[in-house]
């Protein structure tokens, strides 16, 4: 049965002030099917206050293949960092 | 107060969602698929832990020293006042389905009257599980929605299954002895009062579902005076043989 449902992503706000955040997937006919099902996979023991869920096909995601022109910019660009600033001790979680 | 009225009231109530959990509970890691499996577990456990405070209390009001474990594990079949609706097998997931929305409806309109009991602990009870009880109904009525509006096969057996579990409905509203004498002391629940409401409900969803409200007045009942089906020894025999095999045996 499951084979015919379409995926969805789930993102649960833990708390009110907090964002949404990926839980997981699952599989559902619809998006109010998807948002019960969250409820009862993911937030039955208070993990959250706010359900969004988005079908799995709506996301485009960067391809695994192109990691390296993504995501590894050459490291000699120190510049590139704010590495270089004096923080006053008054300022914490930089 | 009649304290063996009172008793017998309390566990009437408790042994329909335990009869009914244990039921859904033999489907846990059977689907049909992981999410429905969940939601049905889930619903399990919230009705455990609805008999859990039921049967704590019928214990204390007993005061023979018998523990909540006691009353829901080693009561003989007669001693048992569920329903029939709810020992009825888990034919196929419509069935399972259309037996849990035919008990949710009426439990949420008896939980919504409980909450007004003169007893403080069993309104208490109320409280805390009317949150739970509303969810389940919205769940079940989702799926008989579905299902009987889905495809054409789905229709089909969406309706054998209401109509088949259709006979055990009247019977929610039997009033045995023990009701009678505590709808009178302001404690327990008159079910006449939303009978009709009852059914008024389900026949507003059935209809929204594209399915028929069946029109057979032959209804089956026997639970709540402890006369039960055919199955609920199997039922019993897989619940309490843990229970019976290691006496006092802990989780």
């Amino acid at each position: 049965m499951s084979k015919n449902w379409p995926l969805w992503e789930i993102f649960v706000r833990s708390k009110n002030g907090l964002e949404h955040r990926h839980f997981g997937s699952l599989h559902a006919a619809d998006a109010e099917m998807a948002l019960e099902n969250a409820r009862d996979v993911y937030t039955r023991r208070s993990e959250g206050v706010s359900i969004w869920v988005v079908e799995s096909v709506n996301i485009t995601a960067s391809n695994p293949e192109h990691n390296g022109e993504l995501f590894e910019p050459a490291h000699d660009k120190v510049y590139r960092h704010p590495t270089f600033y004096e923080l006053p001790d008054e300022v914490k979680h930089m | 107060m009649n304290k063996k009225h009172l008793f017998d009231y309390i566990i009437s109530i408790a042994d329909n969602s335990l009869i009914l959990a244990q039921r859904l509970g033999e489907l846990c890691g059977h689907g049909p698929t992981l999410e429905t499996d969940i939601a049905g577990t889930n619903i399990a456990l919230d009705l455990i832990g609805q008999t859990r405070n039921y049967y704590q209390y019928a214990a204390q009001i007993q005061g023979e020293g018998k523990t909540e474990d006691d009353l829901a594990f080693l009561r003989l079949e007669r001693e048992y006042k569920n329903v029939l609706l709810v020992e009825q097998p888990n034919e196929h997931f419509g069935y399972v389905m259309g037996r849990q929305f035919l008990f949710d409806v009426y439990h949420l309109l008896f939980m919504n009257e409980l909450l007004k009991s003169k007893d403080e602990t069993l309104a208490a009870i109320a409280k805390k599980g009317i949150k739970e009880v509303s969810y389940h109904k919205r769940f079940s009525g989702d799926w008989v929605k579905r299902l009987g509006d889905g495809t054409e096969e789905s229709n089909q057996k969406m309706q054998e299954a209401i109509d088949e579990l259709w006979a055990y409905t009247d019977e929610l509203f039997d009033q045995p002895e023990a009701d009678k004498t505590m709808i009178a002391e302001g404690v327990a629940v008159d079910t006449l009062k939303f009978k009709e409401t009852y059914y008024e409900e389900v026949s507003t969803l059935l209809k929204e579902a594209n399915l028929q409200v069946p029109e057979s007045k032959y209804f089956i009942r026997g639970g709540k005076t402890g006369v039960h089906s055919e199955f609920m020894g199997y039922i019993l025999s897989d619940m309490q043989y843990m229970q019976r095999t290691y006496p006092n045996m802990e989780w």
